[in-house]
């Protein structure tokens, strides 16, 4: 055994060496080969590839009937690469440093910018060129980043309201409140009335954002929405402050316990007809599994709060397409981008996913259902739209910083000024730092 | 020559004669040398393709997550590293609200598990060493919530804390407005019931450690002490407990490291919010996600890893110091 060991220091120590040359190498070599990949392999003019995050059954087999329409007209191939979403979306980063595909899935607002300021993406103002025409004022402004190129095709969009059921409103007489103060008045109404005046679950985290969105823009504008979620505007604001303090008064009238719940769940009390209302997305119908408490789900927009802004603003989070920064195929990725946004692909889309509505205007609501009908509506009606906190934001803010402080503002809403100037303070070193 | 290594290698690469004259000096003739040329080869491959990826995977990992502590890096291209110096770390100790909560919360998963589910394994170790009827069963249905996945673990207990379907909360009727307990939000409990989660699993861990540890003790010593007189309470007192020191530290060790990466059943639980906030999870937190924050969340994992040795490093020393005495 002895003997051995006694052979042994010199191989290992030689094994130290070549593993330091070998760990340096792999540290060098990780860069360098993603820059050869991107210009090696399929540049087949022939193809498009696209980079999904679809990986739910209903929008994958929507989205293929697109491209297979799109191959019809154009003659080109597409090659969808579709991963599963929450690793897609925790791998963009490297996705798109590395060999990303020439287009890819992603979302409008502050996250597209993000990445379109790092060179990570290609401006497709020719693209825009084209399609213009088929898009809103509003979609156009959440089409372009900072540098006011165009970055991004939308294609799909739903709003955030306050969402009741007809019946609950009929058998009590009540009215859809337009302003603040009737807000609070139904609240006290139905509180009396035995119901959960408002419907909430917070387990998630960002449920509790859509909330702070609502009521920031609704009391503060759009623009300052914008400058706060940017990173310009403080937390200390007495703007942010009054935000809060709104909030504060509007908490006792939520469900309790919401810390616990999931949004499904909290979703479940406004089907079971025991909450009167529910501030979320429009993908609260999927918890309306029967087909009657569908057809009596409604919503109403966010009430006024302050008359300078009225009801303007709208969230409505929407997702769609960008092109990576060195695509292989630069014609083939204009006739996509294009294609995909003209009326009939949305169309297309929307057959196999009714779950959203179609960010063009121009697309046809024959098919909608009254739901829907009324999601565009709101969408296509608005001054101004934004995406959602952690859309509008840098996502490193929102998920470290926001998300718990939500949640500690929620569990304490006396403690608010200590609290903003935490937020401040942690948001001046992260929007620093790149 | 060549020949000569083909014929011979495998067995002399098996079977190394004893005896340390002909291995220390290399000696000229083939035939008599231990290593032929292909068995260093092989031997060199053995020991280096391991070496290399420990190196690459464990060491410079380490190293550069150390040195990335320093600097603020959001994960894009290698020239956007800017160094920081010490200003992660003065952020984590003085800005971050969910630091020292975490740090507060990995020393009381420590504490509880020390106090609570250690004790209660010995116990039932105890106890299922005396040979009782079905003793098999028992160990087995105290030992099941440690094979299973500590995710899977969390969704069970879920199952059991939801507050509006769970099964306490129905059971107690404490899902209704006006007197609802929210096991997995309230600050004041969410950490003690995954608390009682973390135990009811180390419980078995604990028992089993402790079995084989009692199936070590000489059962002469304990006839010899109840020759003596000595009743069960005593004997397990002054005689079995001061013979289970080795499986005793055993124990401390494997439970500060389970306090240490206590991670996953909190993750599935609430994803560490407010009141179950852990070092783990907030150094996932920060290096995972699109545009993350990598020096920032490498400060944390250095704090992680200061604790740890902080408290791995004496129990080094003392184990070596007890070897060279040995």
């Amino acid at each position: 055994m002895r003997d051995l060991s006694s052979s042994l220091p010199s191989a290992s120590r030689r094994g130290v060496l070549k593993g330091i040359g070998g760990a340096a190498l792999l540290g060098a070599g990780i860069p360098l080969l993603s820059a050869c990949g991107s210009s090696g392999s399929s540049s087949d003019p022939k193809t498009v590839s696209v980079g999904s995050n679809d990986s739910d059954a209903v929008p994958k087999k929507a989205y293929a009937d697109v491209y297979a329409a799109f191959q019809k007209q154009s003659g080109l191939t597409v090659k969808v690469n579709t991963k599963d979403h929450n690793t897609f979306q925790e791998q963009i980063n490297s996705y798109l440093q590395g060999t990303p595909d020439d287009v890819f899935k992603w979302f409008a607002g502050y996250r597209m910018q993000f990445f379109a300021a790092k060179n990570l993406a290609s401006p497709i103002d020719d693209v825009w060129e084209k399609i213009g025409g088929n898009f809103p004022d509003a979609m156009k402004k959440l089409s372009k980043g900072a540098d006011g190129k165009y970055y991004f095709v939308p294609m799909t969009t739903y709003p955030w309201a306050v969402f009741y059921r007809k019946s609950v409103f009929a058998q009590h007489g009540y009215q859809v409140p337009t302003t603040w103060d009737q807000l609070v008045a139904l609240c006290k109404q139905m509180k009396k009335d035995g119901l959960v005046p408002i419907a909430f679950g917070d387990k998630d985290a960002w449920p509790a954002m859509g909330t702070f969105d609502q009521i920031n823009f609704r009391l503060n504008g759009y623009d300052f929405h914008t400058q706060l979620m940017a990173g310009k505007a403080a937390w200390t604001d007495a703007k942010v402050k009054a935000a809060f303090d709104h909030w504060a008064e509007l908490l006792p009238y939520h469900q309790d316990g919401f810390m616990g719940r999931t949004w499904q769940d909290a979703a479940q009390t406004l089907v079971a007809k025991k909450a009167g209302m529910y501030l979320l997305g429009t993908f609260v119908a999927q918890q309306f599994t029967n087909k009657a408490d569908l057809d009596d789900l409604d919503f109403f927009a966010f009430p006024e709060i302050n008359p300078a802004y009225g009801q303007d603003t709208v969230e409505a989070p929407t997702d769609g397409f960008m092109v990576s920064k060195s695509p292989k195929n630069h014609d083939g990725v204009v006739k996509l981008m294009e294609y995909l946004g003209t009326p009939a692909a949305e169309e297309t889309y929307l057959k196999g996913d009714p779950s959203v509505v179609a960010a063009s205007n121009k697309a046809s609501t024959a098919s909608y259902s009254p739901l829907q009908k009324k999601a565009f509506e709101m969408i296509s009606g608005a001054k101004t739209l934004t995406q959602f906190m952690d859309r509008d934001s840098r996502p490193d803010f929102t998920s470290t910083v926001m998300q718990p402080s939500l949640q500690k503002f929620l569990q304490n809403p006396k403690g608010v000024d200590s609290l903003l100037s935490s937020i401040e303070r942690q948001k001046k070193t992260i929007f620093a730092s790149s | 020559m060549t020949t000569d290594t083909t014929s011979k290698s495998p067995e002399a690469a098996a079977v190394p004669p004893s005896g340390p004259a002909p291995v220390t000096k290399r000696v000229p003739q083939g035939h008599k040398r231990l290593l032929t040329r292909r068995d260093r080869i092989t031997l060199g491959f053995m020991a280096g393709v391991p070496t290399i990826l420990h190196v690459a995977l464990v060491w410079v990992t380490a190293l550069a997550s150390i040195a990335l502590a320093f600097t603020s890096w959001d994960g894009i291209g290698f020239d956007s590293i800017k160094w920081v110096g010490l200003d992660n770390f003065r952020q984590l100790f003085t800005d971050n609200p969910q630091f020292w909560p975490a740090v507060e919360h990995n020393v009381i998963w420590f504490v509880v598990l020390i106090l609570v589910p250690t004790p209660f394994g010995l116990f039932l170790a105890v106890q299922l060493d005396k040979k009782i009827r079905f003793s098999r069963l028992y160990q087995t249905a105290f030992f099941l919530p440690v094979v299973v996945s500590l995710a899977v673990t969390g969704f069970v207990w879920q199952l059991v804390y939801n507050p509006d379907t769970g099964l306490i909360n129905s059971l107690i009727g404490a899902n209704k407005p006006g007197h609802y307990i929210d096991w997995i939000g309230d600050p004041k409990l969410n950490l003690w019931a995954v608390l009682i989660a973390a135990s009811w699993r180390h419980t078995g861990y604990m028992m089993i450690l402790y079995l084989a540890g009692l199936k070590g003790v000489d059962p002469s010593l304990r006839e010899a002490s109840s020759l003596d007189g000595a009743n069960e309470w005593q004997t397990f007192k002054n005689v079995i407990f001061p013979t289970l020191r080795p499986t005793n530290t055993v124990v401390l060790v494997v439970t500060i490291i389970e306090a240490l990466r206590a991670f996953d059943l909190v993750f599935v639980f609430n994803k560490g919010a407010q009141g179950t906030e852990l070092l783990s999870i907030l150094i996932t937190n920060n290096i995972i996600g699109e545009s993350s924050r990598i020096g920032y969340g490498s400060a944390i994992a250095v704090v992680l890893l200061v604790i740890s040795l902080a408290v791995i490093i004496p129990y080094l020393i003392a184990t070596f110091r007890k070897e060279r005495q040995a």
